[in-house]
Parts: structure tokens; C-alpha cells; sequence
């Protein structure tokens, strides 16, 4: 399967990724700074042939498992390379590198994974819905990441300590700019995901489907998402309170994420 | 490696005895002119800052006497200043450019004006005519440790004086500088000095109050900023992004309350407040305001000496790379120290050759080109047959200590010096 073979290819950049990401406040992560975006951008690239070729191999983007997360480490990177863009800072790389090497690594392994029985899973508005609700995730984990980089170098200015390894972070501010501007720019994917699986959810289930643990805990971190976002626009939240409140609401859909195996609406895995 | 170097430093000599012995810029071409005239000086780098004045020179003959040159040029007693002066000979010279150029010799270690001091004391001795191959190869060497040592370890990375930190934290919290509003709350020498760090490094606008309004008046136009009444400090202080404070105050201006009215007025955007007065001016619960950042003088120099810390810690691998790069440099030139040796003997064997060939050819008569070149090719396998067991204990003799014992035994077998003098028509 070529697909696979070019997530393999990719998976290969990624790892210089995650070299960066575990030396990378060491000197020795100096030269790796210099090379891992271009590394991970051809990643990025290989990435992309890999899931074209799966959308036009399979007809969908959606077959199994580990599609679902070589998806979902696409569009965690398409965002941090969105900001990196603009921002040309690493830090979040700490984070973000990692969790996409681990993603990709699982779905290139390609050992028999679950499958998606669902003939749901075929349908375009299923498709649609899983694809803005993972670009909402994407930007959430992103703006994650830059709230701990955040707490991190608030935390050390604080306490007047010297930084020690954390000298190398990025400012606050800059951190502050990016946990918010990756918020705003998951919104409306993770909003429009989420009506579009609401409508998918109202067609098949009826209002029964208010009571699936994942669509709770779901809700949940939508209205999370609006409380932080509201307060930031007009009581000037930011900083330390708003980078808290992120790591919340990144919490919650952690539980919503795990919350598949308890979800009789989300079961798409074959028995 | 004919190297010698004398000199005079921070560490070795007071400023009274540096001040006497520094040389103006516009004399620094002369100085080098004179130097390289003086008898034995092949090559010469003249080196005068603020922290130093060095005299560098390449021996033509292995020895000159620097000391003499620092007496008749400074018209002193070399004497009365034998127990300020450092100097080294050969490798040891190597030793010292390196480690002054990497700025492992200066007083504040890792600062990087030094490089930059060096690379233009040594463009002033190239345009003197007074620096030549020999110079050139250890100079452009130093450049290279200065760089490694710059890329490979942490040595000037961190901020070492009350100022440049106050500067490097603002930057960690507000990222660029520019556009940042400062507002310096009295006026003393140390806040002035950070207000200037911190435009230097692009912060927008200095707003000053104090309680005399002439004095505001005053910094405020060294900065080109604005003052307000004093009365009004805690209507406006709000708007600052850094608050440099130092008012002889005997107790705080500045309170929690102060930071969270400050905050909610601000919509969190933080504010960072530099304390420099004792008795503080800004209670230390303000810290604990979310948004506020706030380092009082102790705060700073704690930084400050574990930033010093830090940097001893860089020397030591600094020097590391620095003995390192000694030791390849000596090797490299004991290498190239046989190479002169070898150009003259093979010089020296080809003038007998030609000269023995011009000899037989009268006698021989004419000869057929095949006869010349049989001639030619016979003679020449002669010579190198010759040469080969020379040349070959020359290079093997370069990699060992007694290369130069070996050297002047060659050039005494072949008598090579009065060869040279011959052929150069001395």
C-alpha cells in the first residue's frame, strides 16, 4: 500500500521532530533547530500524498483507526506550521513533534488495525464532521502546548529563580499570542464540527443521543471553549488564568476523546 | 613559531599603569611601523584597548627583545614596570590570542567587543605593512576559536551587569521591546543606566516623574520623554509596560492593591516594575499580582551572579576547545616549519645540477635532443635519489619535538643559510 509507505517515509522526518523535541532546550538541540522545520515541512508533504492516496485508494479518509489519527497528526502539524509561519518560534515543536510522531508512528505501524465497520463512516457528512472537529483539536492540542510553555516561563519569572535550561523558552507574551490566536482559530472548525455531528447525531438518533457521555463531555468543553474566549474579549483574560483554562478545556476533550469507548453514538469499530 | 608577545592587562596592572602604557588609535599605524623596524621583529601586531595593550611579534631569528622596543618607545624604565608585564614565547603566545580572542581574558568573560578590538588592531598592522603570512595564519586562526567557542558553548549567551538583565527579563515577558512604555519613578543613576539598556533595545517611550519636577525635566530630555507631576503617579502609572523605580522613599509607594488596580485598568496585560530603590519602593506582595512581575536590586544581582556562574562554567569548556585548537595549531606549524628547508634544498641541489650540466656540455659537444633529455633525465634522478632521505627525515622530524635540531642539522649538512645569503646576493 503506498499510503502507508509514505507515512513511513514521513514518520522518518517526524523523528528528527522528536530528536528536537527531547534535546531541545540543550545546546545540543542547536543544530537541530536548524533543520527540523525543514525536516518536518517534507514530512508534512509526504504526509499529504499519504492521505490523498488513501482518499482516492479507499474513497475516504476514514477506514480504520489509525487513519483517524494519521489525520488528526496532520492537521496537529498543519496548525503549528500555520503559526510557525508567522511567529517562527519552535517551543511549541516540544509538544506538538512528539504527539505527531506518536500518532504517525501508530498508524504507520499498520498492523490490522480496528477497522471502521460503520457504513457511516462513508457518508460525507460524517466525514466532514470528523475532519473539523479534529482541526478543532489540532489548534486546541497547539494552543495547549503553548499554555505549558506559558506556565512554565511565568512560573520561573516568578519565583526569580534562575531559568536554568527553561532560559531558552520563548517571551510570555509571544506564548500568550499563540495559546489565544490557536483558540480562535479551532473555534469555528471545532463548532461547525460539532453542529455538523449534532444534526448527523438528531437524523439517526432522535434526542436520545443528549445522554452519550461523549457528546456531554463534548459540550462540555464547547462551552468551556466559550466561556474562555468571551472572558479573554471582554475582561482582558490572559496569561496564567487563561493558559489554566486551556489546559481544562484540553482535559475535557481528552475525556471526550476516551470517551469513544463508552460512546454507543461514537461506536464505529467493528466487534 | 617564532611568537612573542608582551603586554599588559586588567588583571596584571592598574589603570594609572595601562593609561601609560596605551597608545591613541591614530598612533596605533606608527607604533606597528616602529615595532616591526625594531632589530629581530620579522612580523608585528600592536594591540592597545581599554583593558590591555599588547605588543605581538614574529621573530626573524628566533629571539627579539620586546621589553627593549616597550622602554624606547614609551621612553620608561622597562624595569619599573617588569612586575605589570606578562610575556609569553611560541606556543604559549598561541595560547594567549586565543583565549583573549575568545574573550576567556577579558574582565567581564565572554563579552564580545574583544573579537572585534583584535580583528582591528590587526587590519591597522596589515595596513602598516606590518603583519605579514605568519600573523595572518595565527590571527585568522584566533578568529576561527573565537567563533567555535561563541557557536559551541553558552559563554556570552546570558546577561552579566543590573542593566542588561532588567533587559533580558522585560524581554522575556513582553518579547520585543518595541512600542513598550517605560516610566522611571525617581531619578537615580542605576535607573537611568536600564532606561538607556532598555531603549537601546527598542522599548518605545520614557515617561519620568519625581518629586523634584526640574530633575524629571531633565532625564526626560536626555531621553526625549515626557513628566508628569508626581501628584498624578497613580492616575497614569498604569499605562507603563516597565516601571523602573527608585525614589528615596522610606517606605513602599507601591502596594498589592496598587498592582490589582493596575491590572483590572490594564485588562491583564502584564507590567513589569524594577525595583532599584532601598528602602524598596514596591512591596514584594505585589509579585503575587497575576500580570505583575516585579525583581527589586537583590532579585537582579542574583541573576547576575548566577549568569557569572554560568559563564565560569562555559570558560572551562571554552578552554578546552581553546587547548585543543593549540595543540593543532603548533602541530600544523611544526609541519610547515620544515617546508622552507625543503624549498632550499631542492633549490640548492637543482643550481648544482644545472651548474655541473653547463660544465660537461662544453666538453661534450653538440648533442642530439634525445642525448640532451637522456642527459636531463639521468641528472635529475641523481638529485632526487639524493634528496629523498632528507626530505623524508624532514617530514617525519615536523611531528616530533626535535624538529628543529633536526632543521639545523639539514641546513648545516648542505650549508643552506650560505647558500640562501648567495642566492639572494647578500
Amino acid at each position: 500500500m503506498m499510503s502507508l509507505l509514505w507515512l513511513r517515509v514521513a514518520l522518518i522526518f517526524y523523528g528528527v521532530g522528536l530528536a528536537y523535541a527531547l534535546l531541545a532546550l540543550s545546546r545540543r538541540g542547536e543544530w537541530l533547530a536548524r533543520i527540523v522545520v525543514p525536516c518536518i515541512g517534507l514530512g508534512f508533504s509526504f504526509h499529504l500524498v499519504s492521505l490523498v492516496e488513501d482518499a482516492a485508494g479507499a474513497g475516504h479518509l476514514l477506514g480504520s483507526v489509525h487513519r483517524a489519527e494519521s489525520l488528526l497528526a496532520f492537521l496537529i502539524l498543519a496548525v503549528f506550521l500555520l503559526f510557525y509561519s508567522g511567529y517562527r518560534t519552535l517551543a511549541p515543536g516540544m509538544f506538538v513533534f512528539p504527539m505527531v510522531f506518536v500518532l504517525a508512528l501508530t498508524a504507520a505501524i499498520g498492523q490490522d488495525p480496528p477497522q471502521f465497520s460503520s457504513p457511516l463512516l462513508r457518508s460525507g457528512w460524517i466525514i466532514l464532521h470528523v475532519a473539523l472537529v479534529f482541526a478543532g483539536y489540532g489548534a486546541l492540542f497547539f494552543s495547549f502546548a503553548a499554555s505549558v510553555i506559558y506556565i512554565l516561563q511565568e512560573h520561573s519569572l516568578k519565583a526569580k529563580r534562575p531559568l536554568g535550561i527553561l532560559e531558552r523558552l520563548p517571551a510570555l507574551d509571544t506564548m500568550d499570542k499563540l495559546g489565544y490566536r490557536s483558540l480562535v482559530l479551532g473555534f469555528p472548525f471545532m463548532t461547525l464540527g460539532l453542529i455538523a455531528g449534532a444534526v448527523i447525531a438528531q437524523a439517526r438518533f432522535g434526542p436520545a443521543y443528549f445522554h452519550d457521555p461523549k457528546i456531554v463531555l463534548s459540550l462540555l468543553m464547547w462551552a468551556v471553549y466559550v466561556v474562555l474566549l468571551y472572558s479573554r474579549w471582554h475582561a482582558g483574560w490572559r496569561g496564567r488564568r487563561a493558559a489554566y483554562l486551556v489546559s481544562v478545556i484540553f482535559v475535557v476533550a481528552l475525556g471526550a476523546w476516551a470517551a469513544n469507548y463508552f460512546s454507543s453514538v461514537h461506536s464505529f469499530i467493528a466487534q | 613559531m617564532n611568537f612573542f608577545l608582551i603586554g599588559v592587562n586588567h588583571n596584571s596592572a592598574p589603570v594609572e599603569v595601562r593609561e601609560r602604557l596605551a597608545i591613541p588609535e591614530d598612533r596605533l599605524g606608527e607604533a606597528n611601523r616602529r615595532l616591526l623596524a625594531y632589530p629581530g621583529v620579522e612580523e608585528a601586531m600592536v594591540l592597545s584597548t581599554c583593558n590591555r595593550v599588547e605588543l605581538l611579534a614574529h621573530a626573524r631569528n628566533g629571539s627579539t627583545d620586546l621589553r627593549g622596543f616597550l622602554g624606547q618607545y614609551f621612553a620608561v624604565e622597562p624595569a619599573d614596570f617588569d612586575k605589570y608585564l606578562y610575556e609569553y614565547r611560541e606556543r604559549e603566545v598561541v595560547r594567549h590570542i586565543f583565549r583573549v580572542a575568545s574573550s576567556l581574558d577579558s574582565m567581564v568573560v565572554g563579552e564580545p567587543q574583544i573579537l572585534g578590538q583584535i580583528k582591528e588592531a590587526f587590519a591597522l598592522a596589515r595596513a602598516a605593512g606590518a603583519a605579514g603570512g605568519r600573523l595572518d595564519a595565527l590571527l585568522t586562526r584566533a578568529f576561527a576559536v573565537a567563533k567555535r567557542v561563541r557557536s559551541e558553548t553558552a559563554i556570552g549567551s546570558s546577561a552579566v551587569s543590573v542593566a542588561s538583565v532588567a533587559v533580558e527579563l522585560a524581554q522575556k515577558i513582553f518579547g520585543s521591546l518595541s512600542g513598550q512604555k517605560v516610566f522611571l519613578v525617581g531619578a537615580g543613576k542605576m535607573s537611568e543606566l536600564a532606561a538607556r539598556h532598555l531603549l537601546a533595545h527598542g522599548a518605545g517611550s520614557i515617561f519620568v516623574v519625581n518629586r523634584t519636577p526640574e530633575r524629571a525635566r531633565q532625564l526626560a530630555d536626555k531621553f526625549h520623554g515626557a513628566t508628569f507631576p508626581y501628584q498624578e503617579l497613580y492616575d497614569h502609572v498604569d499605562q507603563a509596560d516597565i516601571v523602573i523605580t527608585s525614589t528615596g522613599a522610606p517606605h513602599a509607594i507601591f502596594r498589592r492593591e496598587h498592582g490589582e488596580l493596575f491590572m483590572s485598568r490594564r485588562k491583564n496585560r502584564p507590567m513589569f516594575f524594577i525595583d532599584i530603590a532601598v528602602p524598596r519602593d514596591v512591596d514584594p506582595e505585589m509579585n503575587k499580582v497575576d500580570g505583575v512581575f516585579l525583581y527589586d536590586i537583590d532579585d537582579l544581582q542574583q541573576v547576575v551572579s548566577s549568569h557569572v556562574a554560568d559563564r565560569r562554567r562555559e570558560a572551562e569548556r571554552a578552554q578546552a576547545i581553546v587547548d585543543g585548537e593549540v595543540e593543532r595549531f603548533a602541530a600544523r606549524a611544526q609541519t610547515l616549519s620544515v617546508v622552507p628547508t625543503i624549498v632550499s634544498l631542492q633549490e640548492q641541489l637543482e643550481l648544482v645540477r644545472q651548474a655541473e650540466i653547463d660544465r660537461v656540455r662544453g666538453r661534450l659537444g653538440a648533442l642530439t635532443p634525445e642525448q640532451e633529455m637522456a642527459i636531463e633525465a639521468m641528472t635529475r634522478g641523481i638529485v632526487n635519489k639524493v634528496l629523498h632521505t632528507p626530505i623524508t627525515t624532514l617530514k617525519s622530524a615536523a611531528r616530533e619535538p626535535e624538529a628543529t635540531s633536526v632543521i639545523e642539522l639539514i641546513r648545516r649538512l648542505f650549508n643552506l643559510d650560505d647558500a640562501g645569503k648567495k642566492g639572494s646576493g647578500e
